[in-house]
C-alpha cells in the first residue's frame, strides 16, 4: 500500500508490522490506517515527523534514508553533520576526533550544518528587522513543521520566514568550497541526519527547485561505523578549526536543541516550542490570532529539538545536556582565536512559494463537499465514539470521514457490525418460527 | 449546514474549542484561506469574550456557500455602553485576564475588522448576542 516515497520518507517494514493500532492513534495528522493487518501511510497527509518511528513497539516504521555506502558513487563526498550529531558521542570525545572519524569513513571533507545555521539566523534576523514582516514570523527550519503548516495550517504559510534550511545552506557552501578547491568529478553532499523529514526535504524540496543535498544518512546508520572509527582514531585532544574543518561557534551548535535558534533573536519577543503536540497547540493559537504580540516562533517537531529526532541513537535528554557541553567546547576553542566566519549570504530566500496542501479537503466542489460533510456528521452520530481503533482508523470521526471518502464501510466498525449481526439473528429467529401456510398449525 | 457548540464559562482552557472545530470543518469544505482565517479570528475573539465576560454561552455557526454566519448568545451582564466598548484599547477585563495576554481592548474592533458584517444586541442584565457574517467568494484564495 506504500505510495510515492517522494512525498514522505517514513516507510513501513511490512514483515515487522503486526497491524496493531498504536501508530494510528499517535499520528498527529491522522495519516495512518491499518488495512489487512498492516499499517499504511496516506502519502498526502504524512508530514514525516517520525512519531510512528519513535513509538512503534515492533520497530516496523523506518526512514527511507541513504546508506553510508552510497557515498561511493561520488568522486568526492562531503559530510554535512547536523548540529545534533556531535551530541551523539560522549562529552570526553572532542569534536575534532568526531570530525576525523567521520572523514575516515570515506568523506573527503565536512561542512558543518551548524555553520550554515548561523548564516540562516542572520538571514532570519534580516527578515525580522523589516517593517512589513508577518507577525509572528514562524521559523521554517524544521521541515516537519513546514509540512504540517502546509497540510493543516495553510493560512500560516504567509507567516513563514522564507529562508532555506541550514542543511541546504551547508550543501551550497560545500559545493562552492569544493569548486574553489579545484575538485573535479562528481561531488556529493551528504547530510548526516537525526530526522526523516530531511530525507524528503533533500529529495523533493518544497521551497526550491532542486536540492544541493545528494544524500541523507541517518544518525542510526552511521553510529556503529563511527564508534569503530573512534576506537582507532581517538586522540582525546581537542583541536581548533585550523587543522580540522569546523568553523561553527556555540550559536550554531545550539540549533541542536530547542531554543537554540530563538536565542539569537532575543531582541524580539521570541518563543520556542518543541514536540509535535505542543507545536500543533501553538499553531492553533496563532491561527486564532491569539499570539499577535509575538515576533518570532521557533517550532521544532521533536521533543527537545533535533536531539530528540526519530533517527537518533543517544537518549535525547542526555544529548541535550551534551549539546550544552559542545557549546562550551566551541567557546573554549574559539576564545582568542580569530573566527573564520563565512560571509553573510543573500541567496538564502525560498525560490518556490509554498502552496497549501489541504489534506482535510473532502471534495474540490463546495456543494459536493457540503453534502459529504453532512453525511459524515450523520455517520459520526451513529458510531459509538469510543475511538477504539479496531476499524483501522484513529477515531470514530476519522472512520466517518473515510466512509464518505469511500475508503471504508460502516461495517468496519465492530460495534456496528455487532448491531447488524444482532438484527440478522433476530430476523433469523423470526424466520425460523415461520411455517409455510400449508404446514402452519398455529392459530389463525 | 448548522453547527452548535456549548461554550463553557468555567473552563478557560476550553475557550477556543468551537472556533478550532469550525476551522477544521471549513478546511474540509475547501473554503478560501482568507475566509477561514477571518472566521477563525473573529469567532475565537467572540468566544473568548463570552468566557471572560459572560460566563459562557452558545455558539451557532451556519456555513453557506456565500456566507458564514456565527451567532454567539450569552446570558451575561450585557454591555452598558456599546460605543465605548467598541473603542480600541478600552477594556473591562480584570487584571488576571490581562496578565494572560487577553483583555487588551482590541477584541471588538478586531472582530469588526475580520467580518463583513457584525451586529451586537445587548441588554444590560439579560445578555448579549453577537452576530458575525463573513462573505465567501468561492474560487478566491
Amino acid at each position: 500500500m506504500e505510495t510515492s516515497s517522494i512525498r514522505h520518507s517514513v516507510v513501513l517494514d511490512s514483515d515487522a508490522c503486526r497491524g496493531c493500532t498504536n501508530c494510528i492513534k499517535r499520528c498527529p495528522v491522522e495519516a495512518i490506517r491499518v488495512r489487512k493487518s498492516k499499517a499504511s501511510i496516506i502519502a498526502e497527509r504524512c508530514i514525516d515527523c517520525g512519531e510512528c518511528i519513535r513509538m512503534c513497539p515492533h520497530k516496523a516504521k523506518k526512514a527511507d534514508s541513504d546508506q553510508l555506502s552510497s557515498i561511493k558513487a561520488f568522486d568526492y563526498a562531503i559530510a554535512l553533520p547536523a548540529p545534533a550529531f556531535f551530541a551523539q558521542f560522549d562529552a570526553l570525545i572532542p569534536t575534532s576526533d568526531i570530525v576525523q572519524a567521520l572523514l575516515s569513513l570515506g568523506f573527503h571533507s565536512i561542512v558543518e550544518v551548524a555553520e550554515a545555521a548561523e548564516l540562516v539566523a542572520t538571514a532570519t534576523a534580516a527578515v525580522l528587522s523589516s517593517a512589513d514582516r508577518p507577525r509572528p514570523l514562524i521559523s521554517a527550519s524544521c521541515p516537519a513543521v513546514v509540512r504540517l503548516i502546509q497540510v493543516r495550517y495553510p493560512s500560516l504559510l504567509e507567516n513563514m520566514a522564507k529562508v532555506i534550511s541550514p542543511m541546504e545552506t551547508a550543501a551550497r557552501i560545500a559545493k562552492e568550497r569544493a569548486r574553489e578547491a579545484g575538485l573535479h568529478g562528481r561531488i556529493g553532499a551528504f547530510f548526516i541526519s537525526p530526522c526523516p523529514a530531511k530525507v524528503t526535504a533533500a529529495r523533493a524540496p518544497l521551497s526550491l527547485e532542486k536540492s544541493e543535498v545528494d544524500g541523507v544518512v541517518s544518525f542510526k546508520d552511521i553510529h556503529i561505523p563511527m564508534l569503530e572509527a573512534l576506537s582507532h582514531g581517538r586522540t582525546g585532544i581537542a583541536r581548533t578549526c585550523s587543522d580540522t574543518q569546523f568553523r561553527a561557534g556555540a550559536e550554531g551548535i545550539a540549533w541542536a536543541r530547542s531554543e537554540g535558534e530563538s536565542e539569537k533573536h532575543q531582541a524580539y519577543a521570541s518563543i520556542a516550542v518543541d514536540g509535535i503536540d505542543r507545536v500543533i497547540f501553538l499553531l492553533e493559537e496563532i491561527e486564532n490570532g491569539a499570539l499577535s504580540n509575538v515576533d518570532f516562533v521557533e517550532a521544532l517537531a521533536c521533543p527537545g529539538g533535533c536531539v530528540g529526532g526519530p533517527l537518533v541513537v543517544t537518549n535525547p535528554s542526555l544529548a541535550r545536556t551534551r549539546v550544552r557541553g559542545r557549546e562550551e567546547e566551541r567557546k573554549r576553542l574559539f576564545s582568542g582565536v580569530p573566527i573564520v566566519r563565512s560571509p553573510i549570504r543573500t541567496d538564502l530566500d525560498w525560490t518556490v512559494e509554498l502552496s497549501s496542501r489541504p489534506a482535510l479537503l473532502l471534495h474540490a466542489d463546495f456543494r459536493t463537499a457540503s453534502s459529504m460533510l453532512e453525511e459524515l456528521e450523520r455517520i459520526a452520530e451513529k458510531l459509538p465514539g469510543l475511538d477504539c481503533g479496531s476499524c483501522g482508523a484513529p477515531s470514530c470521526r476519522a472512520l466517518a470521514e473515510d466512509i464518505v471518502r469511500g475508503t471504508a464501510t460502516p461495517h468496519d466498525c465492530i460495534f456496528i457490525l455487532r448491531e447488524r449481526l444482532r438484527g440478522l439473528t433476530r430476523e433469523l429467529m423470526d424466520l425460523e418460527d415461520f411455517e409455510p401456510p400449508s404446514l402452519d398449525h398455529g392459530s389463525t | 449546514m448548522l453547527y452548535r457548540f456549548e461554550v463553557p464559562g468555567d473552563d478557560f482552557s476550553r475557550a477556543g474549542h468551537a472556533s478550532t472545530e469550525i476551522k477544521r470543518i471549513m478546511q474540509q469544505l475547501g473554503l478560501p484561506l482568507r475566509v477561514i482565517k477571518r472566521t477563525t479570528i473573529s469567532m475565537y475573539e467572540a468566544e473568548i469574550n463570552m468566557v471572560v465576560h459572560a460566563g459562557g454561552g452558545v455558539a451557532e455557526v451556519e456555513i453557506g456557500n456565500s456566507q458564514i454566519t456565527v451567532v454567539l448568545r450569552d446570558s451575561g451582564p450585557g454591555i452598558p455602553d456599546l460605543e465605548l466598548a467598541m473603542t480600541e484599547g478600552w477594556s473591562t477585563a480584570p487584571e488576571w485576564i490581562r496578565e494572560m495576554g487577553f483583555g487588551a481592548g482590541m477584541g471588538l474592533s478586531n472582530m469588526k475588522r475580520n467580518t463583513d458584517e457584525m451586529s451586537i444586541d445587548t441588554v444590560v442584565g439579560k445578555g448579549t448576542t453577537v452576530t458575525l457574517r463573513i462573505n465567501v467568494e468561492l474560487g478566491a484564495s
